[in-house]
């Protein structure tokens, strides 16, 4: 009983958080007259020019390829960079630590409109713009603090004696990290390798700013839906469909990392 | 339990300090001296200290997207921590089911957030959309773009519908690092559902809430998008949030003096709650358990 009241609980919570997807799925099946003439509970007419579209217009599908290789750049690099930097926060007290610690997270707090010149003043002094690296580069600004911020709360939660043990039994700190600790953080890995991918995939302002063409963002091509007829809402609803689904599928091979959660113990 | 103390633990922190600092560190002077000069042209510029200061401080209408904005961010995080908390602990711990439902609340994330703002406009017109339609049904007559108060639950319904899952991945992160032994131990000591949340579960979230709350906080603080898309910050100014304005003054003026000085204002702002729930959230609860 207490079980059925739960699950029952948690699917009105799932159907509430589909209705808009839904509504977009809906849309994006439609064109764009039937959208705006009539009120449809499903697609009556189902069309799926709005994909054909997206998938034979090279100004739309490089956006979407744009957007993925510079979030798995982030990713990569926001991932490598992190995890011994929270390694060193969660076990180690330092000079400057506590500050250094916060004043990352700091840099997720300032609004980007104005800044915005300033980084393309610096990434065009560098020759960064309109690269992936410079997107990936700029993402790391809010993605490298969350990353160690994520990281050093599960690292805290593993019990020292892990590594005292190891480091007893002659493990040399790389071989401790990579074959003893790493394991124990999974689920930890997980949510940060979504994070960082959700936050750099959603984000417009800077990945707008540094690019101009051969990197431009699917975001970014999305706005050009805009045209002098008004908004072309079908083709939009069918663009955002696509946005989901590379984190959708990111999210299915961490869902394993993120609900096995702790496995104590090596031996 | 106190940390080793190594000075050399710098070695492991200082590829992220290059990184974070290539970023950070000249944009932000850049726009330090944005706010302390006059700029008219390129080279011509006069240094006027904190004339734009003193501007943006006594300025009303950023007191009164301020005070929107206090309540805005507010209001998020009273319904969304909660709600967020409690989805986690409804949610399948296991099987097919978790999966799915893991990806399943991750969606709403993926979207961004200028799509957000636009799906929402068709989605709560009343003639053509599946929310606006099914108020209207319910003989309420449903029109954001008139009514401040509609126009603020339709805001608030978006937010909470678009960030309750972040808060909801990371709380079930956090619960299922839990190891079972503690639930085996809570059984034995016979404690009920509430005692095994209040005593185990939601001090071992601490880490992980903490994460959500400040981000929620600082997201929602910083919040641009969605509102500018959805309702443009009207009707009138009811919707006009900081960084709704802060773009009216960027765009509104030719100079960035202003704007650049409303900017570090804006950020000093957010730097200091964020201080303070953090500060809050280390030492609540500490001393209370061994």
């Amino acid at each position: 009983m207490k079980l059925e009241k739960r699950n029952l609980v948690f699917l009105a919570y799932l159907i509430l958080l589909m209705l808009p997807i839904y509504w977009m799925l809906n849309m994006s099946l439609r064109t764009n007259a039937d959208i705006l003439s009539t009120f449809s509970l499903y697609p009556k007419h189902i069309t799926f020019n709005n994909y054909i579209k997206i998938f034979t217009d090279v100004s739309w599908y490089s956006g979407y390829i744009n957007s993925i290789i510079y979030v798995t750049m982030n990713m990569a690099i926001s991932l490598v960079t992190a995890l011994p930097a929270a390694y060193a926060f969660s076990r180690y007290s330092f000079l400057g630590d506590k500050q250094m610690f916060f004043w990352l997270l700091t840099n997720r707090m300032a609004p980007a409109a104005v800044f915005l010149l300033p980084f393309f003043q610096l990434y065009s002094t560098f020759g960064l713009i309109d690269t992936h690296i410079a997107v990936a580069l700029a993402h790391c600004l809010f993605n490298v603090p969350l990353a160690v911020w994520i990281l050093e709360g599960f690292m805290s939660g593993v019990p020292r004696e892990i590594d005292e043990t190891a480091f007893i039994d002659g493990y040399k700190f790389p071989r401790f990290f990579l074959t003893i600790f790493i394991p124990q953080i999974r689920s930890g890995i997980g949510v940060t390798a979504f994070f960082c991918f959700m936050f750099s995939w959603v984000e417009l302002l800077l990945a707008r700013t540094l690019t101009t063409t051969n990197a431009k963002p699917i975001a970014a091509t999305m706005t050009r839906t805009v045209s002098a007829s008004g908004l072309d809402w079908g083709l939009l609803a069918a663009a955002g469909i696509l946005t989901i689904v590379p984190g959708a599928l990111v999210i299915w091979f961490v869902r394993n990392n993120l609900a096995k959660g702790f496995a104590m113990g090596r031996v | 339990m106190d940390k080793w103390k190594d000075n050399k633990a710098w070695f492991f922190v200082l590829p992220v300090f290059i990184l974070v600092a290539f970023s950070a560190i000249i944009p932000l002077m850049t726009v330090v001296n944005y706010s302390l000069q006059d700029i008219f042209g390129p080279g011509q510029r006069v240094f006027v200290g904190i004339e734009w200061f003193e501007e943006v401080l006594s300025d009303k209408r950023l007191h009164a997207a301020l005070g929107k904005q206090l309540i805005f961010s507010g209001l998020v995080l009273l319904i969304e921590m909660p709600l967020g908390v409690f989805i986690a602990l409804m949610m399948p711990k296991k099987g097919i089911a978790a999966s799915v439902s893991l990806v399943l609340v991750a969606l709403p994330l993926l979207i961004p957030w200028n799509v957000i703002g636009t799906i929402w406009i068709i989605f709560t017109r009343p003639d053509i959309g599946l929310f606006g339609a099914a108020i209207n049904g319910m003989g309420i007559a449903f029109d954001h773009t008139s009514s401040p108060i509609q126009a603020w639950i339709t805001l608030m319904l978006m937010e909470v519908w678009h960030w309750t899952p972040l808060v909801v991945l990371l709380a079930y992160a956090g619960l299922r690092a839990i190891p079972e032994a503690y639930f085996q131990a809570a059984k034995i000591d016979g404690a009920s559902t509430w005692a095994t949340f209040w005593y185990i579960q939601l001090p071992k979230m601490r880490g992980v809430l903490t994460i959500a709350l400040l981000l929620r906080f600082m997201d929602s603080f910083l919040i641009y998008a969605e509102p500018f898309v959805l309702t443009g910050g009207g009707p009138g100014n009811t919707t006009t949030f900081l960084s709704i304005y802060l773009v009216k003054v960027a765009v509104g003026q030719f100079d960035l003096g202003p704007a650049a000085a409303f900017s570090l204002v804006y950020f000093l702002i957010i730097l200091l709650f964020c201080w303070l729930f953090y500060q809050v959230l280390q030492n609540v609860g500490k001393g209370e358990k061994a």
